[in-house]
């Protein structure tokens, strides 16, 4: 038993640091201020990026190669991309969380093409930039009420409907659009499809302004008889009861640790920060006094910093199973659901132990305490998080617990 | 508050009612009688041994476990030892403890039956250099939280009981003299080891471990103790007593034995916790011989509180679990509107979130174990997870309650003896934090 952070992967965590350091924080607050403009910064950082992943094999801190790993072969314990991502994440959110997940190459599409795609649609996309495009205006957290279809027409899907939320859905390349085959064969017959950008058919609606990660673009896509080639299709046509949609949530099982990372980067960035301006009041925060005489603002601390801790070992975990072939689909809804709180809760609090300091512009604890707040909701919400985690725990389907 | 007349009738009738003389006249109600005497009846307690630690003639050298090598990867697995002691601590936690909870609860006393199988288990053993009758290969603070989890999951009182004599073997094994381990130590490796325990609390608003009042003062011969202790788990049958008190402006510890004159011995029930026999300890001029004092200069009184704070966070995770594995069966068959509670959200979230914090606390509690175990520092990592135990340990109580409804606030389900137990978790050792 071990929890701590191998020395194998310093090397990933130092190289995340310096971009977060180096790259993110200085524009961090000027693409706050200047939202929908393209942070023109990332594109040489995004060359260096693929250039440090294609050197070093499986190292790599963007979320672009998720999947989870099986024993292959030997039986003992594993450290691999999973937790590798998880690691990198963390400290790029450390940086700016709406940078980081605009980094070209690293989206959550990328992640589900890595773990559905065949070998063929690797060889295609698997270093094209890819959002994903999963929320309707009717379905969001319900991703079974997907209205938009892909309609089979010769050689060709042909796709209608409107996608909303799509983080870098007017940047990136190709987005993964979750349409269904037939709607009247409810989730079995949900599947995802590639849209490489610039097909005819697949418009820009609008970008939405945003509480926070106002670096990151968000878009509304409209899909009118979009016309794509049937190959694109990710993974298995065949209309296959629940197991189809299975194999669409497993993406989850993933991303969702991810998501709980950069949830704990931003709340880490948070707490050191407050603790470097309640360290210059000249409070003592040694870990050292009985609770009930120390100074409250310290013993606050220290308790948003146990919770911290607490979703970062969990957020471990889940990914840690990944690489393990363990099925995680809870612990994941578990690390996703006390990461999202946490850390909007501790960028809340951490503006309040500031005063006004954490309030103004002038430091960026109120634009964390922004940011944080998608953390618990996309990539499924703090209450269906909850959902999944109790239906695992009292063997409840979706019907008995709704 | 001022007393008015009507006040001051009404004390007058409660000191009445409870006055020995009613008895005497045989003015009280038979049933009533039965009622005060009647539990403690056919349940066989521990007693009080007198026995005496004889001095080694020749003594070993100070023997010290070594630390573990760090490991390569994060790792969730355990070893094969440690799997084969969860795996035999669940079985005795689901077979022995559990079953004799509840009764041990009411009585108020530890089984004198279940102190034997126990005995033959031989825990302390786990702590105990093999050069010295023990086992233990190397410091093993992860297998103390294991253990501590899997006991508590039976009842967290016997849990106590059963680890206090463990707790102050690894004290000596970690920091006593060679003669103090020489002398004391074969004790707990016999057929009837020695029942020992260890005192810190002391009876006061925002207990700090760092200030006792509990003070050792050097004489001619020895050291001279005055002070008093409370909380003291088997402390009204322990034969070795491990007291903290300050010596020179320095917290330390000191080996007292149950037979030294002026230590005074009072049961004190607490609102849980009740088979652990706690109890009010005053030490009156107690003179200890001039190898009282545990360790020397090596001794570390911080690293001793983060060792009490992870055994606590492991009786926290255990008695958490409990609670959940209670409730998960409760709710999908309790029905309320035609259909099981479960199926209703604002029980299964708080089921979900029950999961999710029991699950922290014990993250927590292994990392911070794994770092000790490993020779890195710690004590961050002990303060954190204490912390975190304290307030979760008492939510995921109530929550237990809560979620039987009015089932949950009778003795007919344990949820209500667990509610009561988690609340000692941010009690002890003032709930530091050290």
């Amino acid at each position: 038993m071990y929890l701590d952070i191998p020395r194998k992967f310093s090397p990933i965590i130092h190289q995340a640091r310096q971009v977060a350091r180096e790259v993110f924080r200085p524009i961090s607050r000027k693409y706050d201020r200047a939202e929908h403009s393209y942070p023109r910064e990332l594109d040489m950082f995004a060359t260096i990026m693929d250039g440090m992943n294609a050197g070093s094999g499986e190292a790599t801190a963007g979320a672009g190669k998720l999947a989870q790993s099986g024993p292959k072969g030997d039986t003992g314990n594993r450290n691999g991309t999973n937790m590798n991502t998880v690691l990198g994440l963390t400290e790029l959110c450390w940086g700016d969380v709406g940078l980081a997940l605009s980094i070209p190459r690293q989206g959550l599409g990328n992640a589900a093409i890595a773990a559905v795609a065949n070998d063929e649609q690797l060889a295609r996309f698997g270093d094209t930039w890819a959002a994903m495009a999963i929320t309707e205006p009717g379905a969001g957290s319900d991703s079974a009420a997907i209205r938009t279809t892909a309609t089979i027409d010769g050689d060709h899907y042909v796709i209608n409907g409107e996608k909303i939320y799509v983080t870098a859905g007017d940047r990136a390349n190709a987005v993964v659009v979750w349409a269904s085959l037939d709607p009247s064969q409810g989730r079995a017959a949900i599947k995802s499809f590639v849209v490489e950008k610039g097909t005819p058919g697949m418009t820009v609606e609008r970008l939405e302004k945003k509480l926070g990660i106002r670096a990151s673009d968000t878009a509304t896509l409209r899909f009118d008889n979009c016309r794509i080639p049937r190959e694109n299709l990710l993974g298995n046509p065949d209309i296959e009861a629940e197991k189809g949609f299975a194999g669409a949530m497993q993406t989850f099982d993933n991303t969702r640790p991810v998501v709980a990372a950069m949830a704990v980067g931003v709340g880490r960035a948070a707490l050191e920060r407050t603790r470097e301006l309640l360290a210059g009041t000249g409070l003592d925060l040694d870990y050292r006094l009985q609770g009930w005489t120390q100074n409250a603002a310290v013993r606050e601390l220290q308790r948003l910093e146990a919770e911290l801790d607490a979703a970062w070992l969990l957020t471990l975990r889940a990914a840690w199973m990944a690489d393990n072939g363990q099925p995680n689909s809870c612990e994941a809804s578990m690390a996703k659901a006390k990461a999202g709180r946490v850390g909007n809760e501790i960028t809340l609090r951490c503006v309040e132990l500031c005063s006004h300091l954490g309030f103004a512009e002038s430091e960026l604890l109120e634009k964390w305490a922004r940011d944080s707040k998608i953390l618990d909701i996309f990539e499924g919400t703090q209450q269906i998080q909850l959902l999944i985690i109790a239906r695992r725990l009292l063997g409840k389907s979706s019907r008995e617990l709704k | 508050m001022t007393r008015d007349p009507i006040g001051l009738a009404l004390a007058a009738m409660t000191r009445l009612a409870g006055s020995d003389w009613l008895d005497r006249l045989r003015l009280r109600p038979a049933v009533e009688q039965a009622a005060f005497h009647g539990t403690r009846a056919g349940f066989q307690t521990l007693h009080l041994t007198n026995r005496q630690f004889r001095r080694a003639k020749q003594w070993l050298p100070t023997q010290r476990l070594s630390k573990r090598a760090t490991p390569e990867l994060f790792d969730l697995g355990l070893d094969d030892d440690q799997q084969m002691i969860v795996d035999t601590l669940a079985r005795l936690a689901r077979d022995t403890l559990r079953p004799a909870a509840a009764e041990a609860d009411e009585a108020g006393a530890l089984p004198a039956d279940l102190h034997q199988s126990i005995a033959e288990l031989g825990l302390p053993l786990y702590a105990i250099p093999e050069s010295l009758g023990g086992v233990a290969e190397h410091q093993s603070p992860v297998t103390s939280v294991l253990i501590a989890e899997q006991l508590a999951w039976g009842d967290m009182a016997l849990a106590m009981a059963l680890l206090a004599p463990f707790s102050v073997a690894q004290a000596l094994t970690h920091w006593g003299t060679g003669e103090q381990q020489s002398r004391f130590l074969p004790a707990f490796c016999e057929s009837e080891p020695a029942v020992a325990t260890i005192a810190v609390d002391e009876p006061t608003p925002m207990f700090d471990p760092h200030r006792l009042t509990t003070r050792a003062r050097r004489t001619r011969n020895g050291y001279c103790l005055d002070g008093e202790k409370c909380g003291v788990v088997l402390g009204d049958v322990s034969d070795l007593i491990l007291v903290a008190a300050t010596l020179e402006h320095q917290p330390r510890l000191f080996l007292v034995p149950g037979t030294t004159p002026g230590l005074q011995r009072q049961g004190e029930p607490a609102m849980g916790l009740r088979a652990a026999q706690l109890t009010r300890l005053t030490f009156r001029d107690c003179q200890l011989e001039a190898d009282a004092l545990l360790g020397d200069d090596d001794f570390d009184y911080n690293a001793f509180l983060d060792y009490g704070s992870l055994l606590r966070c492991g009786l926290a995770v255990g008695t958490a679990q409990a609670v959940l594995d209670y409730i998960i069966p409760y709710c999908n068959e309790r029905k309320a509107f035609g259909e099981p509670i479960s199926h209703r959200q604002a029980v299964a979230f708080a089921i979900s979130n029950l999961a999710i914090e029991t699950d922290s606390m014990r993250l927590l509690a292994w990392r911070a174990a794994s770092r000790a175990e490993t020779g890195q520092s710690w004590h961050r990592e002990a303060c954190l997870a204490r912390q975190f135990c304290n307030d979760k340990a008492v939510e995921i109580g109530t929550q237990g309650v809560q979620l039987l409804g009015g089932h949950g606030f009778t003795r007919e389900h344990p949820v209500e003896r667990w509610y009561r137990d988690l609340r000692s978790i941010a009690v002890y050792y003032g709930g530091t934090h050290a």
